[in-house]
């Protein structure tokens, strides 16, 4: 669940649109960043695709306090459908666009109009966790397939939708990928875990904290919105830890680390895919020099042509998830490119897909999840977030 | 059951022509009114007009089940703050409890013995009705302000103890919770989250019902009461009404129906966390209130459909949904201060009879503004 | 049916572990939270001062005042914006420079405040006073305004908060007793003091002060004696906006990324609490109730864990009042002495 606070970003990943060379004379230890495949599926297909028009939809939050994680994701969708339609004036596609708000109570009645639309085949949403708790089986009882380029909450797939299909790893592959990095490359023997109250934040704190064992030796709790942190900092700060992980939003992990820093703590800081953001990297000040993230997202510093494509057409750099969506509406595309011409049809071409992404090579298993996941570390050089390294 | 929402003069001198004729009908005659317009209401999600809609945005019997939820809610709200002039900021606090009994009883993803969900509504009730005393005890021997901030601080208090204690699951919430039972002819459960029109009929059905035990309340010494609390608590206990009593009646009468409400969203949803329970949703509840015009029950309903209704009729231009929302609210109270049907000051019990004795027609029309004895120290100048 | 038994399961064995009693951190950490807590406790004062004033002079919980301060910390981070400053690294100043920047975002940051609350009063509230609309409307009216200045920095600025500025690193200067004191903290507590002891010279020392007293106690009577009543309401609403725009330069300098468009509800709500805590209506409340909300939500998130602060601030409320229903020193604008 990339829920609340949302990836807002303009340009969150800044390392997106430099070569990537640079940066490798200063840290040997950084991997070099995964070519964009050259069988990566391109939306624009060969160009003579017929079909009748039909409609995809995004649904998920586009306006709203959390919406810029969700625009992040509309934009890569617009992206591909629009070098699709124009690449194949036989097959024009529509997408329809609607707005959940990112809430769970909002989504059922959204979601209901979406499968009461007859014209809609195919679904890239919902981005948030909570929404697809409350709206998933909805879905799933109209036979319309799914596409989530965000929802990171492991319990989604063991719900037994068969439209479900997740575009990048869940909670349970991030956390222990985190603590491997944690006590690996960072050597770490004393972590602090702190979690804000999100479900994204308490679900990957305990599998990060599971994983970690009895090197978690301090935990303590944050609300969403809180920005004050002294009485946590200074219980961080009696502890000594060499690590602080903190599992939530970078809206809160802003003011959190730099209130640490601060304070005098000198333990790395360590955040998630929720935190990987350039905005958490200009709002933590100083702070922001001593932060690494981990991320299920791919490095796109190789991705020239798409971030080009993106920024021409949205006006930003690429933010978190938009080459997922970007990826995942390709699929769609290609289905229907492929003669899938009703939801039957497109849930079956998903399910069996088997094919090389921007982002990733997508392959799904009966629940909906990839069958490969990448974890990608981050950190910050010259105040920007750079590629670190891929946690196997 | 909005027969009465006439056309509201602009004027709050004027007489009210339509009210003035509603309430000269005899009984007969105003039930061959209502049958009519209730069957129209029970039917809207069927017709789905034209104009009404809120598709293609939002599926259009959902949104209706919404709206009827809100009045249900603006109705229960309205004892407290209408009928006994009890300011609660905090009314989410029995909602989200009545959604979490629900939510405990029947979802699978709770420790608890599973029950059936009609059997769980009036648990919910009984629930949300021991928090109105646990609640009302200490607090109701405060005053005005001092008491809409506890409340306030009451509401918070729920949806954190939500958000911290365990087992409620905080954010993760329950899924699956239970819905009344009934299949179609397909095999299918007649209750699920996409298809708003049982659920609005179940809660269309609940409200009247509600509105006929409110009603009687009203007129009741219980009502009576209530009314000489809201309009001046210290004359009221002289008089012999034992004040505390009595609010604490109004408090928990009102947090029961907050209660059920909460149980029905719950259901309707399938799905309950902490998100929705925050004081913005308690201020929307009140907004609803005031805004219908407090104290009068069908004034409130009316309130609830513009609070509810309007955001999602007009979901396509999203991004100022809430400015306009926000205008609205403070135009609307500059120009019907009373809310959009004001209360007003008549005979309760009997006053039927005793209006058609005295003056020979259904109702004396004082001026619309009888609530406003209440005003801020400004208003006499 | 077992339902005692799940009730009591579902308390004693899955419950067992959300709630704890980490007394060691309460002690190790004691004076470092009651310096924390004196400190965001004199920023609520300073903001809790506007609800108090007006609620003593209309009787009305200005549910919009947050939304005051909030455009203060706009104020604040676009005076830092327009010297030339940006986010990232913190700049090293001069004391003479950091002064006179402070000083200048100060007055912006109270003009904007300011002007923002007498905007509100006049465009919002005064309408309502004409028509001698009920109590209640003027709080849904407080609501609608709440979401309509929220909504315009929304639309305007989006929905993320401003990057961080800052002027002035957080350093620690001297301990008490074990417990840091550091630069932003003696800053906020000195001015905050002083700006409180100014405003409550000013209320009970002057003739404007005169005023708002007279009006607070009876307005009638107030206008009858020759007291221009809604000269006085516009000057508590600037008050309490002057001081909540003060407030704001402090939050901004503990807090950079303080400017964000809900960022004022739940400072709102504690400084109301704070206020009702000391006796809403009363200024020496005002201070008193904020001093001692914020360093009591310190030591219960430090006793509890963090994510009880909020409830420990509630009940703490509750609690009060049950004992002194108006609040530690009671409400008394209108009686306080001549």
């Amino acid at each position: 669940m990339l829920a609340a606070v949302g990836a807002l970003s303009l340009g969150a990943c800044a390392a997106r649109n430099d070569s990537g060379s640079g940066n490798n004379a200063s840290s040997q230890s950084q991997a070099a960043a995964p070519q964009a495949a050259a069988d990566a599926a391109d939306p624009a297909g060969d160009g003579k695709a017929q079909c009748a028009p039909t409609s995809i939809a995004y649904a998920g939050t586009i306006n709203g306090a959390n919406a810029a994680l969700g625009q992040n994701i509309l934009y890569g969708v617009q992206l591909a459908v629009d070098q699709h339609n124009k690449a194949n004036p036989g097959c024009q596609v529509k997408l329809e666009k609607f707005d959940t708000e990112g809430t769970p109570d909002k989504a059922p009645g959204i979601v209901t109009q979406i499968v009461n639309t007859p014209s809609i085949i195919g679904v890239v949403g919902l981005p948030f966790s909570g929404e697809s708790k409350a709206a998933g089986n909805i879905f799933n009882s109209a036979g319309l397939v799914t596409v989530t380029p965000s929802a990171t909450n492991p319990s989604l797939s063991q719900n037994g939708w068969k439209t479900f299909f997740r575009g990048l790893g869940n909670d349970n592959t991030q956390g222990p990928a985190a603590a491997k990095f944690i006590t690996g490359e960072l050597k770490a023997s004393k972590v602090c875990v702190i979690q804000d109250d999100s479900e994204y934040g308490t679900g990957l704190a305990a599998a990060t904290i599971q994983a970690l064992g009895d090197k978690a030796t301090c935990q303590d709790k944050v609300k969403t919105k809180q920005t004050e942190f002294s009485a946590v900092v200074n219980k961080v700060k009696s502890e000594n830890p060499d690590v602080v992980f903190y599992s939530g939003y970078y809206q809160e992990a802003a003011p959190f680390a730099q209130q640490l820093g601060d304070a005098g703590v000198k333990a790395k800081f360590v955040g998630p895919d929720g935190v990987k953001d350039d905005e958490f990297v200009k709002s933590a000040g100083d702070a922001a020099a001593n932060a690494y993230f981990t991320c299920p997202c791919v490095p796109a510093d190789q991705f020239t042509k798409f971030s080009e494509a993106y920024k021409a057409s949205s006006g930003k750099d690429p933010g978190t998830y938009s080459p997922e969506g970007y990826d995942l509406t390709t699929i769609l595309l290609k289905g229907i490119d492929a003669g899938k011409k009703d939801r039957a049809g497109l849930l079956d071409w998903v399910k069996n897909y088997d094919g090389q992404g921007l982002t990733k090579h997508f392959k799904w298993d009966d629940k909906g999840e990839l069958a490969k996941t990448t974890i990608w570390t981050y950190k910050v050089e010259n105040g920007k977030i750079v590629r670190n390294t891929e946690i196997k | 059951m909005t027969t009465t929402t006439t056309p509201a003069p602009a004027q709050a001198k004027k007489r009210r022509p339509l009210g003035e004729w509603w309430n000269n009908l005899s009984r007969v005659q105003q039930w061959g009114v209502l049958i009519p317009l209730v069957v129209l209401v029970y039917l809207l999600p069927v017709l789905n007009p034209p104009i009404l809609t809120t598709e293609p945005g939002y599926d259009f019997p959902i949104a209706m089940f919404e709206v009827a939820r809100y009045a249900l809610i603006a109705i229960g709200l309205n004892v407290v703050v209408g009928q006994a002039g009890l300011l609660d900021l905090g009314y989410v606090g029995f909602f989200a409890v009545g959604a979490y009994v629900a939510a405990l009883f029947t979802s699978p993803e709770s420790s608890l013995s599973k029950l059936p969900f009609l059997a769980v509504l009036p648990i919910a009730m009984a629930v949300t009705m021991i928090f109105g005393v646990v609640l009302g005890t200490p607090t109701l021997r405060l005053r005005g302000d001092y008491l809409a901030i506890v409340t306030l601080g009451f509401g918070e208090i729920v949806r954190l103890l939500a958000d911290n204690v365990d087992p409620l699951r905080g954010n993760r919430g329950f899924q699956q919770v239970g819905h009344p039972p009934g299949t179609k002819a397909d095999g299918t459960p007649l209750f699920t989250n996409t298809d708003g029109i049982p659920w609005y009929w179940l809660c269309v059905t609940i409200i009247i019902l509600i509105l006929f035990l409110v009603g009687n309340l009203e007129r009741s010494r219980v009502g009576r009461a209530w009314v000489a609390i809201r309009d001046d608590e210290d004359a009221a206990e002289i008089m012999g009404v034992p004040t505390f009593k009595f609010k604490i009646w109004a408090f928990v009468g009102g947090a029961a129906i907050g209660g059920l409400s909460g149980a029905l969203y719950a259901g309707q949803l399938g799905f309950v966390n902490n998100q929705k329970f925050d004081v913005v949703t308690s201020m929307l509840f009140l907004a609803a209130v005031i805004l219908g015009g407090s104290g009068n029950k069908v004034g409130v309903i009316l309130g609830a459909v513009v609070v509810a209704y309007i955001p999602l009729r007009f979901l396509v231009i999203a991004e100022y949904k809430y400015l306009i929302f926000g205008v609205a609210l403070i135009v609307l109270m500059i120009f019907r201060p009373q809310g959009l049907l004001g209360a007003r000051q008549r005979l309760l019990t009997y006053g039927r009879q005793a209006y058609q004795r005295l003056l020979g027609k259904g109702e004396q029309i004082s001026s619309d503004n009888a609530l406003q004895t209440e005003s801020t120290p400004g208003s006499k100048s | 049916m077992s339902i005692t038994h799940d009730l009591s399961s579902l308390v004693l064995t899955q419950g067992g572990e959300w709630i704890k009693f980490d007394v060691d951190s309460f002690v190790q950490q004691f004076w470092n939270n009651t310096i924390e807590g004196l400190s965001y406790g004199s920023i609520y004062a300073l903001v809790a001062l506007g609800y108090t004033l007006v609620y003593g002079v209309l009787k009305l919980i200005n549910f919009a005042h947050s939304e005051v301060f909030v455009y203060g910390c706009y104020a604040t981070w676009f005076v830092f914006y327009g010297l030339g400053f940006r986010p990232g690294a913190t700049p090293s100043l001069g004391v003479g420079e950091l002064v006179l920047y402070l000083g200048l975002a100060l007055i912006a940051a109270m003009a904007v405040s300011g002007g923002t609350a007498v905007v509100l009063e006049r465009v919002a509230y005064r309408p309502l006073r004409k028509r001698g609309a009920p109590k209640l409307v003027f709080l849904i009216t407080a609501i609608g305004a709440s979401f309509v200045l929220q909504q315009i920095l929304f639309i305007w600025r989006g929905g993320n908060p401003e990057q961080s500025i800052r002027l002035l690193r957080n350093e620690e200067q001297f301990q008490i007793f074990g417990g840091s004191v550091t630069n932003i903290t003696i800053i906020t507590v000195v001015a905050s003091i002083l700006l409180m002891v100014g405003a409550d010279m000013f209320v009970n020392r002057t003739k404007f002060g005169r005023g708002i007293r007279a009006v607070a106690q009876d307005p009638d009577t107030a206008t009858l004696m020759g007291v221009n009543k809604e000269r006085v309401i516009t000057l508590t609403f600037l008050i309490g906006g002057l001081l909540a725009g003060a407030a704001a330069l402090f939050y901004m300098m503990k807090i950079p990324q303080g400017a964000a468009y809900q960022g004022g509800f739940i400072l709102g709500i504690k400084a109301f609490t704070a206020a009702v805590l000391g006796g809403i209506g009363n200024l020496r409340g005002a201070l008193l109730g904020g001093l001692v909300l914020g360093v009591v939500e310190n030591y219960g998130q430090s006793l509890f864990g963090g994510e009880w602060r909020d409830v420990v601030a509630f009940v703490l409320l509750v609690l009060i009042l049950m004992v002194r229903p108006t609040g530690i020193l009671g409400e008394s604008l209108g009686k306080a002495r001549v």
